[in-house]
């Protein structure tokens, strides 16, 4: 178990490391003077001239990394070209909708894949199954922001239900809050939700075909039991896997939905830091997604680690 | 055939024990797209207390579904399961699922093949081995536990009261399946159920599972039912053989009888096709050309005509042979008897496992 | 990103009737049956891989919308009732009706034919964008498979670093260097792909690079070219051609969102999610036909490649599941 930790720890410094290089490549691979090209039609000599000493674009390549990587480490990720604030602290601003978003898009995705798939593939290829995996084959073909965008049709302009779109924080108005939550979450919830019904349903069918199964039933333990203790005890392994992953997924992958819902989060500041050619705050924001990413990838392994006994041991 | 095999002889002909099981008609079929395929097709047999039947065949012969059909442990639908088996007084068949948990692991219980997949990977083997008995015996915790210390003493797994806690990956294979013998025994069955227990196993496990099967079964007096590919594994052991092929029984006899003089091709067939050691008369092993029919494509005369190397009879090809008695308590399904010269020849290799140095009859004698 | 034990991994169990019997004794070939594969690399069977996709209904039916999108977008011209531009202001925003069955957009363009139009947008950046991880991808993925060593600890690694990123978020990031465009967004796409391809032709490669044959060809003194292209790739084209339609859909939806954020194709091009961009702001003004269609020719789209992604995996790959990914799980 050690060794395995420390291996897998290993492996995902390193990718980190790999990404910390792509990212700070961004503003070098743009074409031209990144500076000069942010300022635009705003230009102004002192003002470059100070984001220029501020980004340290005039020292040698490599010293430029490590000042970055060194900033980034202690949480210092420079100053945004457009607004001159602080990029850590912009990012820590947005972070929290960007959480609550993704949480709570799992939590609807769950709660649509786990009884929709344990059931589909308890009932293999009765009606259910098939109402089941229709939705799941639905669901993972649908554009989410387009699905969205009904929902808004639908429950905002027609219905008049709920807002149709904004962030508010939980601390300052719970009720609106959630609210405002509600449909964001089910859009990316849906989609999360197809792609792990497909999932948990496999799962449960492997776990079922096993052969220690066979011999549960042998044995004479009635099918209730069977099902909680040799078959679910047993898919939850492959099924906390991908739940987490597709956590990560939807911290980093969650863009789309928070431009359909002018929802305030971290996604959103990437595109507007594209469209602004605000590097910093673009590298910053890439960079802090892919961590969180990356880390919640590293947490699962070792999570599955945990719940595998034969890994544990060996 | 004579010396340690004598006492099994005797044993064969006890027909005052008292009947445990009482298959009769047993047929099974599974619906498949190209029609029904009959997997399993009128067998009838009795099974003593005490006693070893041995179901021999190739894979696909019907002789595992024949047995996991008695208490509907196949998919149904699509298997259909016909005919009456009677374990003391109720017909097995004609159980639901309800009733049939109550049987299975309790009045008749499993070891199946592959011990590396039989036990689950994430629950300790205390907890495979006790869950059983704490839903059939409606023991407690400890109770179970103590019983399972027991139980995993008797199959020979050492400190087992320290054992109790790990898990499946920390037993070798063949302390995996002495584990499985042990569930399978864990609520005193009437009946044992061998599913080519030992097939996975290196042969000196393999030895080692026999044994320990055949010698608590003396010592429980439980019916023991093995089912195998390798009629040499259940050389020792066996009271009486059933050789299966084709969902059919081709030749049923005491295992003295059979082993000594087997009539049908078929089981000539799988004895000469077992290795002997030392022996370097037969030359190479004499596999039996070609492969069984599947279910759906039987002959219309004898299963075994397409690769039957006798077809002694102009009726082989048409109609389909009878099981007749040869002898008292012997069957052959066939219209003629393989000559003795040539019988003979092809059982050498169980004489030598007949009379193992090693003496495994000690107990019975 | 993949844990101790691949999850991707669903043997879902056949209901055979002889289940029950099935035994590691008949799994197993027998020697000669083994060698006979090991001699003749199991190449794809065509016919029989495309009788076994027809058999498949809801693959087939995936293919024929595939097959009636591919008509659509080159025939577009002959197809759509209208050009992508013509817009007649004064029949902007018309629900739909005899004239233009999906109604009009904000500038009074039929939206059945931008529809029509955008399916070649979709169709050409996603087949584009995947032809450049396809042959990105394989390439990296035979020489680091092939050469192993440290060539291959390098190539994974970088692959690596780039699967490191979400994909909408590193497609966002390559955009924003070389400024959004139609040609931009086919590289972003395609680069974002790569590692995938590269993982799947490498997991082939290591499988059969220690085969028998390829061990026999290379004691007869076969050159690295010829094993790779008589040996090696026909064993790679199961399992690339099944993850090419799996990325296709997700190319066409990933294309679909760059083009709605507005970094992806630029007008005025008639991208679907260009169209999606431009409806959400009539969203208020009730427009519903200007978000549907669009969106449902995504949905469409996206749906029959998942169909015959999913066909082409049960008839050609069973086993390669565990390496091929859709969507979902980056």
């Amino acid at each position: 178990m050690g060794r395995y930790v420390l291996r897998r720890t290993g492996q995902a410094a390193l990718a980190l490391l790999g990404v910390s290089i792509v990212v700070f490549a961004l503003i070098h691979l743009v074409p031209g003077d990144p500076v000069r090209t942010a300022l635009g039609t705003r230009f102004d000599q002192e003002l470059y001239d100070a984001l220029i000493a501020r980004a340290g674009l005039d020292q040698p390549l490599l010293l430029q990394y490590w000042n970055w990587l060194t900033g980034a480490l202690t949480g210092d990720l420079g100053v945004s070209f457009r607004t001159g604030q602080p990029v850590t602290s912009a990012l820590l601003a947005r972070l929290p909708a960007t959480m609550l978003l993704a949480f709570a898009a799992l939590f609807v995705g769950l709660l649509i894949a786990l009884p929709a798939g344990i059931v589909s593939a308890v009932r293999q290829g009765k009606p259910i199954d098939y109402a089941a995996s229709g939705f799941a084959q639905i669901g993972v073909s649908v554009p989410d922001f387009w699905f969205g965008l009904l929902l808004i049709l639908v429950f905002a302009r027609t219905l008049g239900w709920l807002p149709p779109s904004g962030y508010v924080s939980p601390l300052e108005d719970p009720v609106e809050a959630i609210r405002r939550l509600i449909l964001p979450a089910v859009t990316a919830g849906v989609v999360t939700g197809a792609i792990l019904t497909r999932f948990v349903r496999s799962s449960v069918l492997e776990a079922m075909s096993a052969e220690h199964v066979r011999l549960a039933r042998a044995k004479g333990m009635p099918n209730r039991y069977i099902l909680r203790h040799h078959v679910l005890r047993n898919a939850w392994i492959p099924i906390v896997t991908i739940t987490g992953l597709q956590l990560a997924t939807l911290l980093g992958g969650i863009v789309v939905v928070e431009v359909v819902f002018a929802w305030n989060g971290l996604g959103r500041f990437a595109l507007d830091s594209v469209v602004r050619r605000d590097y910093p705050s673009l590298q910053g924001a890439v960079l802090l997604i892919a961590v969180i990413f990356l880390v919640i990838n590293l947490i699962v392994d070792l999570l599955y680690a945990r719940l595998d006994p034969r890994i544990t041991a060996s | 055939m004579s010396g340690s095999a004598e006492p099994r002889a005797e044993r064969d002909g006890d027909d005052h024990s008292e009947v445990v099981l009482s298959v009769r008609d047993l047929g099974v079929s599974f619906g498949t797209k190209r029609g029904r395929a009959e997997v399993v097709r009128g067998i009838d047999y009795d099974l003593h207390r005490g006693e070893t039947l041995a179901i021999v065949g190739e894979s696909g012969s019907g002789k595992s579904v024949s047995t996991l059909a008695l208490t509907k442990l196949i998919p149904i639908p699509p298997g259909r399961v016909t005919g009456t088996a009677h374990l003391g007084g109720t017909d097995l068949l004609s159980l639901g699922e309800d009733e049939l948990v109550h049987v299975r692991g309790r009045r008749i219980g499993f070891v199946f093949q592959d011990p590396m997949t039989s036990l689950n990977p994430v629950h300790t083997i205390g907890r495979q081995l006790t869950e059983g008995m704490r839903h059939h015996l409606q023991l407690s915790a400890d109770e179970a536990r103590d019983r399972a210390v027991e139980l995993l003493g008797k199959v020979g797994i050492p400190s087992p009261e320290r054992r109790l806690d790990d898990y499946p990956h920390q037993f070798s294979g063949g302390m995996r399946q002495r584990v499985v013998v042990a569930i399978g025994l864990s609520c005193d069955p009437e009946v044992l159920i061998a599913d080519e227990a030992t097939t996975a196993l290196d042969v000196t496990t393999q030895a080692q599972i026999v044994d320990l099967i055949a010698g608590l079964q003396d010592d429980l007096g439980m019916a023991v039912v093995w089912i195998t590919h390798d009629l040499g594994v259940v050389a020792g052991i066996a009271d009486r053989v059933m050789v299966m092929y084709a969902g059919e029984v081709v030749e049923q006899a005491g295992a003295v009888e059979l082993f000594g003089r087997p009539r049908h091709p078929y089981t000539v067939g799988l004895l000469a096709s077992l290795p002997v050691l030392g022996d370097t008369e037969r030359g190479d092993l004499a596999a039996i050309p070609g492969l069984p029919p599947g279910p759906t494509a039987l002959p219309e005369g004898c299963g075994f005509y397409p690769r039957c190397s006798f077809r002694d009879d102009p009726r082989c090809a048409t109609e389909r042979p009878p099981l007749r008695e040869v002898t008292p308590g012997h069957l052959v399904r066939s219209f003629y008897e393989v000559p003795e010269e040539v019988a003979r020849r092809a059982s050498a290799a169980t004489r030598i496992a007949i009379e193992p140095p090693d003496a495994r009859d000690e107990g019975v004698a | 990103m993949s844990a101790p034990q691949d999850p991707q991994d669903p043997r879902e169990p056949q209901g055979t009737p002889d289940g029950q019997e099935r035994r590691s004794d008949e799994a197993a070939p027998p020697p000669e049956e083994r060698l006979q594969t090991a001699d003749a690399p199991s190449e794809p069977r065509w016919r029989e891989t495309l009788s076994a996709l027809l058999a498949n209904r809801l693959a087939a039916a995936g293919l024929v919308i595939l097959l009636l999108l591919i008509l659509a977008a080159v025939f577009a011209e002959v197809v759509a009732p209208y050009g992508f531009t013509d817009g007649e202001l004064a029949r902007r925003l018309e629900p739909p009706s005899g004239d233009h069955w999906f109604g009009t957009d904000e500038l009074g363009r039929d939206v059945l034919s931008r529809v029509i139009f955008g399916a070649r947008v979709s169709l050409q950046v996603g087949a584009v964008a995947v032809g450049i991880s396809l042959v990105l991808g394989t390439l990296i993925g035979l020489v680091a498979g092939y050469r192993g060593g440290w060539i291959d600890a390098v190539l994974m690694r970088t692959m690596d670093v780039l699967f490191s990123f979400p994909v909408v978020l590193l497609a966002i990031a390559i955009v924003a260097v070389l400024s959004p465009s139609l040609v931009n967004t086919m590289i972003a796409i395609g680069v974002v792909f790569t590692p995938i391809f590269a993982r799947v032709v490498r997991g082939s490669v290591l499988s059969v690079r220690e085969d028998v044959y390829v061990r026999a060809s290379r004691s007869l003194g076969a050159s690295d070219w010829r094993i790779i292209s008589r040996h090696v790739l026909p064993n790679v084209a199961a399992p690339v051609i099944v993850q090419t339609s799996l990325s296709l859909a997700f190319a066409i939806l990933t294309e679909a969102a760059l083009s709605y954020l507005g970094i992806g194709v630029q007008p005025p091009r008639p991208a679907w999610g260009l169209m999606l961009l431009d409806a959400q702001g009539f969203i208020a003004t009730g427009a519903w036909w200007m978000s549907l269609f669009p969106g449902l020719a995504i949905f469409l789209t996206v749906m029959s490649l998942n169909l015959v992604g999913d066909g082409l995996r049960d008839a050609l790959d069973p086993k390669q599941r565990s390496i091929i990914q859709s969507r979902g799980v980056t």
